[in-house]
């Protein structure tokens, strides 16, 4: 019994040097300059723009296959890694990451956060309600009603500023519009070519939009402030613009351009 | 790295009114989970077969489960079964509870296990029911003996009760995620929502220890 405890409590004091050793290794992290390897972060259930292949872990979707070139231009590995959307930020900070491609909207409050790369895509906000609301028409008639958006999004910020609505806030896009499915709220805001490829997908069942689309929004890919690797991101993206291989990529998820 | 002990403190408020659905929920999870544990604990020392085997599956179940599954399991996937929706606090408490139940469920039965049997045979041969020898010799030694690991699943349930943020419940830890969704600063907000966690953790603790010195017969 004594020797199972002195194992015991030797066991607890290698973890915690291990552990001590890790907060070490971090701060040398931070120094050093990403080279070789882009790490990437994504939010892995917004498809098309990055979701699982069928059957497999492997992610694909228009953001993942535009990262994955324009790190070929760049000439270096990318790596990407799964997060939830509102990690995201606070990893590019703690330097987790190098840049995050998952959809995200320039905007202010980010920016004041981040370094954003240019804009790859122009998209914006809708309202998606069940099939059979003819009460809701438009954004402006979801006052003081239940609204569900995926946490840290643009859609969730636009939910809060509606009068009077309960704004319930989900990890996922998917679990927004399984609420919308259960009833749970009348209406789901959320990114529009998001919302209507999921409508293509089988959501149109139970689903549909309404209104307008909101708020010109333009994506693009976040890296840690002030960072260099935002005109690195530019530059191929550039390249990547004239020799056509972002239009080809482009048609792919989203056919021709409007 | 430069830490703004402002937003920690403006946060403050946010993160205790969390705090307190937290330990609704917790509360409520708890205390329908010694319902259904104290029950549950008893038929699996039941001579019944059914009611014996009935209790073992439940336990076996929700044991073997992560709780983060059954919340989803309840919340995403029932209403699909039953045709109507879930209310989350619903589906907060009722996953918490049953879950929480199986553990207690093996408390009570550890508990009343350790009562020695001469217990049980002299409270027969008094001429008590085993109904009664049950209510009134076992039970009351048992649960002394069970304060403390009481305490400490109350502990536990108090900290996976973070687990409902998943499905948008606003409790202590979406709290947190919302306002760093919102300003992006992880290490304030986890750190003050970790100080949160641990001064209700700590209290519950020392009120444990204050209620085992306080039915202790020595």
């Amino acid at each position: 019994m004594k020797k199972l405890l002195v194992f015991l409590m030797m066991a607890v004091m290698a973890c915690s040097m291990m552990l001590a050793g890790c907060g070490g290794d971090k701060k040398e992290e931070k120094k050093a300059e990403p080279a070789k390897v882009l790490r990437v972060g994504t939010e892995p259930a917004f498809a098309p723009f990055e979701f699982p292949k069928e059957g497999s872990k492997e992610l694909t979707g228009f953001d993942i296959e535009l990262i994955q070139a324009i790190g070929k231009q760049m000439g270096t590995k990318v790596e990407i890694a799964g997060m939830g959307f509102d990690a995201l930020i606070p990893a590019l900070n703690a330097g987790n990451i190098d840049a995050a491609i998952a959809g995200m909207t320039i905007t202010e409050e980010r920016k004041k956060a981040v370094t954003f790369s240019d804009p790859y895509y122009t998209s914006g906000l809708i309202v998606m309600v069940k099939k059979d609301n003819t009460a809701v028409k438009s954004v402006d008639d979801l006052k003081g009603k239940r609204i569900a958006a995926q946490i840290g999004t643009t859609g969730e910020m636009k939910a809060r500023k509606v009068e009077g609505a309960k704004v319930t806030t989900f990890n996922t896009q998917d679990e927004a519009a399984l609420e919308l499915k259960n009833g749970g709220v009348d209406a789901v805001i959320g990114d529009l070519p998001v919302v209507e490829y999921f409508l293509t997908k089988g959501g149109d069942k139970f689903a549909m939009t309404v209104g307008e689309k909101m708020e010109a929004e333009q994506y693009g890919i976040a890296v840690k402030k002030d960072s260099k690797l935002a005109a690195d991101i530019n530059k191929a993206m550039a390249e990547l613009k004239k020799n056509g291989e972002f239009d080809k990529i482009y048609k792919k998820w989203f056919g021709e351009k409007k | 790295m430069e830490l703004n002990i402002d937003l920690m403190v403006n946060s403050l408020p946010l993160l205790i009114a969390g705090a307190g659905i937290t330990v609704e929920i917790t509360a409520m999870s708890v205390f329908l989970g010694l319902v259904i544990g104290c029950m549950v604990g008893i038929a699996r020392l039941c001579n019944i077969k059914p009611i014996r085997y009935i209790a073992n599956v439940y336990v076996d179940f929700i044991r073997g489960t992560p709780l983060l599954v059954q919340i989803f399991l309840v919340y995403f996937a029932l209403p699909g079964i039953i045709g109507s929706r879930v209310d989350p606090f619903v589906a907060a408490i009722s996953a918490c509870s049953i879950n929480s139940g199986a553990y207690i469920a093996e408390i009570f039965r550890a508990g009343i296990q350790s009562i020695d049997k001469g217990q049980m045979e002299a409270g027969r041969s008094l001429g008590m029911s085993w109904a009664q020898t049950m209510r009134y010799i076992i039970m009351p030694q048992a649960f002394k003996r069970i304060i403390p690991p009481l305490g400490n699943e109350f502990i536990a349930m108090l900290k996976d009760s973070s687990l409902v943020s998943v499905i948008g419940f606003e409790e202590l830890t979406r709290r947190g995620q919302l306002i760093i969704a919102r300003t992006y600063a992880s290490f304030e907000i986890w750190m003050a929502v970790a100080l949160v966690y641990l001064v209700m953790t700590f209290a519950v603790a020392r009120f444990t220890g204050y209620l085992e010195r306080r039915f202790d017969t020595k």
